[in-house]
């Protein structure tokens, strides 16, 4: 499988030269594409012979907002440290791609040469605009309009980009890492206006198990494949 | 003359034959689908932000209220997930164990497919038989795992443990006299897999009921045959999988061309279909649910005759028994650690991807090295195939909708997440 998964990296990276960067990890093909050419390199995993990937599978947002954060301060003994964990987060290593938050990934599968592909976009906030695929696989209709949904991803040619899994009337981005777990506004039902009310919400967050970025695993960075 | 305008009905959300919580909205002309716009959400719980939030073996528990007719099967990609990231390989008799329960997973799934697919469209008997075979196969999730449905039985690492020896019996009571709850045990008397193995003898004349009630039946095969036609080219387009794919006559299956357990070692048949119409996929199933229970004849043949452990031994990621905890200072120290922080993943991005009951069940999974997912995307198999909705019913009568409907095999829990 691995063998196969090299020679795939070798053919892509050849065929888009220096357009996109691949990497390989844990048997699997990651393909970074700049968002200009999303749309050429696509068509052309789709439709050459040697690819051929004619189904897409997935699509996805990511917020790289907090990564590597943790909330417990591991390296040294302090008098915060074995607390709780509410307190602030702190950094311990900066996502690779500095500076872009968001990521788009496609899951890509060829049926026909049994074999699978990610392609990766990265997003610039202030620029939170990609082509839609709808064009190539028609699948890519739901998946981008979750993907806007949830993350606030636009994405340009899509004829129909409503919410798909949120509430009618929903504000926010509820996956951004950034919004709040526990939510914004809570709903019930007011027996004396005798309709459902939205309120602020009332519960707060609790933070059970903090979240730990040990050493021994902050050490592997790039060459691993990232996030 | 007056102007002839589209009627627009609103099918669901509360809908016995929209299966859970779909909300569509159908734009007619006369009985005749022109347009349909499937509004779902409605029971949108968060699953990959709250995994967000937990250690990883928090969020099995999650996985099983995804799709929860098949339950293991879920657990089974997440857990492949994290495995594949940690590096670790369960334990060849905890791969067996895993396949033998996805394919009752599969059988359960389709049996509850099959009778709601069929009460949908005008048989009754089928859904009362149907659960009659699911009933055994609960008891059997709830032998190995204390739950029916909910199991949380996969761990990374293994299985939570070893399949019983005995099965819990019927007690008399009022209402149940001790002849017949003798009747009731007599396949309880053995050990686990004594009674799976009743059941698989008994299955095939179960299923060949099944098919006596609707494989030949005039109306079944005019409310099945050529409705919801799918091209094999669609059917990629439109992203399915599983036998909705097969279905098409695309013979694609993970457990064959992507072996992931012991699939590459059992010995079974891949149905597929001709013309990818609905009768088409309840073929493919049928014969899904024959096929799968050869495969559970197989582990059970190997299951008596290879004990072993189910669970590593790797205490770094997989707690110590409990009476090691009890008398070791180190399991003790392993033990809290678990149960406290968890364990974390190394950093790095995995798919992995599982031949679900529905198709593809694929877990995305980015880490920062924390001992919480950083991300967490879940593939649902069902989701492309409610999005083709649209595609599938144009042209059909309403009717025919609740027919599409219940061959795509829409489970919300899974849709929604």
């Amino acid at each position: 499988m691995s063998k196969a998964v090299e020679a795939l990296s070798a053919r892509i990276q050849a065929r888009f030269s220096d357009h996109v960067v691949t990497h390989t990890a844990l048997g699997e093909l990651t393909v970074e594409v700049p968002a200009q050419q999303l749309l050429s390199v696509a068509r052309a995993l789709r439709d050459e012979e040697e690819f051929f990937f004619e189904e897409l599978l997935d699509v996805c947002g990511v917020d790289l907002l907090t990564y590597g954060e943790a909330e417990w301060d591991t390296v040294s003994a302090s008098c915060t440290g074995f607390s709780r964990a509410v307190g602030k987060p702190h950094k311990i290593k900066t996502q690779p791609q500095d500076g872009q938050r968001f990521a788009v990934i496609y899951h890509l599968l060829s049926v026909k040469n049994n074999q699978r592909v990610r392609l990766k976009v990265m997003l610039d906030e202030a620029h939170l605009i990609i082509d839609s695929v709808i064009g190539l696989w028609a699948c890519a209709d739901w998946y981008e309009r979750e993907a806007f949904d949830l993350f606030g991803i636009m994405f340009k040619g899509h004829p129909d980009l409503r919410r798909l899994l949120t509430d009618y009337g929903f504000i926010g981005h509820p996956f951004r890492k950034d919004f709040p777990l526990q939510g914004n506004v809570e709903m019930r039902y007011d027996t004396e206006k005798r309709r459902v009310v939205y309120e602020p919400v009332s519960i707060e967050l609790r933070t059970l198990v903090p979240r730990v970025i040990r050493a021994e695993h902050a050490v592997k960075s790039v060459t691993e494949g990232e996030g | 003359m007056p102007e002839i305008r589209n009627y627009t009905l609103n099918f669901g959300p509360q809908h016995p034959s929209a299966h859970g919580v779909l909300r569509l909205v159908l734009e007619l002309d006369g009985e005749v689908i022109e347009r349909a716009d499937p509004h779902i959400g409605l029971l949108h719980r968060g699953t990959e932000k709250l995994a967000e939030s937990k250690p990883y073996n928090q969020s099995i528990p999650y996985m099983d209220r995804l799709d929860y007719i098949s339950m293991m099967c879920n657990e089974h990609g997440y857990v492949l997930a994290l495995e594949k990231m940690l590096g670790i390989v369960a334990p060849q008799r905890a791969q067996y164990i895993r396949v033998m329960f996805d394919e009752i997973t599969r059988i359960l799934n389709h049996c509850m497919w099959l009778g709601a697919h069929a009460l949908d469209i005008g048989a009754m008997t089928v859904f009362l038989y149907a659960f009659r075979e699911r009933e055994d196969l609960m008891d059997a999730y709830e032998a190995v795992s204390g739950a029916r449905l909910h199991a949380a039985y996969y761990r990374p690492g293994g299985v939570y443990r070893d399949l019983p020896d005995s099965m819990a019996k019927y007690q008399p009571s009022k209402w149940h006299k001790q002849k017949e709850v003798d009747r009731l045990n007599e396949n309880r008397q053995g050990s686990l897999l004594d009674f799976i193995e009743d059941f698989t003898r008994r299955f095939p004349t179960y299923v060949d009921e099944y098919e006596t009630l609707l494989t030949d039946n005039r109306i079944w095969k005019q409310r099945t045959v050529g409705i919801g036609v799918v091209s094999p080219e669609r059917a990629l387009q439109m992203g399915f999988t599983g036998p909705m794919l097969r279905g098409s006559g695309i013979e694609w299956d993970l457990r064959k061309k992507q072996p992931y357990a012991v699939y590459d070692q059992l010995d079974f048949d891949i149905p597929v279909g001709v013309t990818g119409d609905c009768y088409d996929r309840y073929l493919v199933r049928i014969e899904e649910m024959r096929q799968s229970n050869e495969i559970i004849k197989q582990c059970i043949d190997w299951l008596r005759n290879n004990p072993g452990p189910v669970m590593l031994d790797d205490h770094k990621h997989v707690p110590p028994k409990r009476e090691q905890m009890k008398g070791n200072m180190e399991s003790l120290i392993h033990h809290f650690k678990l149960f406290t922080e968890g364990y974390a993943l190394p950093e790095g991005e995995v798919y992995t991807a599982v031949e679900h009951p529905k198709g593809e069940f694929g877990v995305y999974l980015v880490s920062d090295g924390a001992n919480k997912p950083y991300r967490l995307k879940i593939r649902a198999p069902g989701f492309p195939h409610l999005a083709a909705l649209d595609e599938m019913s144009r042209g059909h009568m309403i009717a025919d909708v609740v027919a599409i409907i219940g061959t795509q095999d829409i489970v919300f829990g899974e849709i929604d997440r």
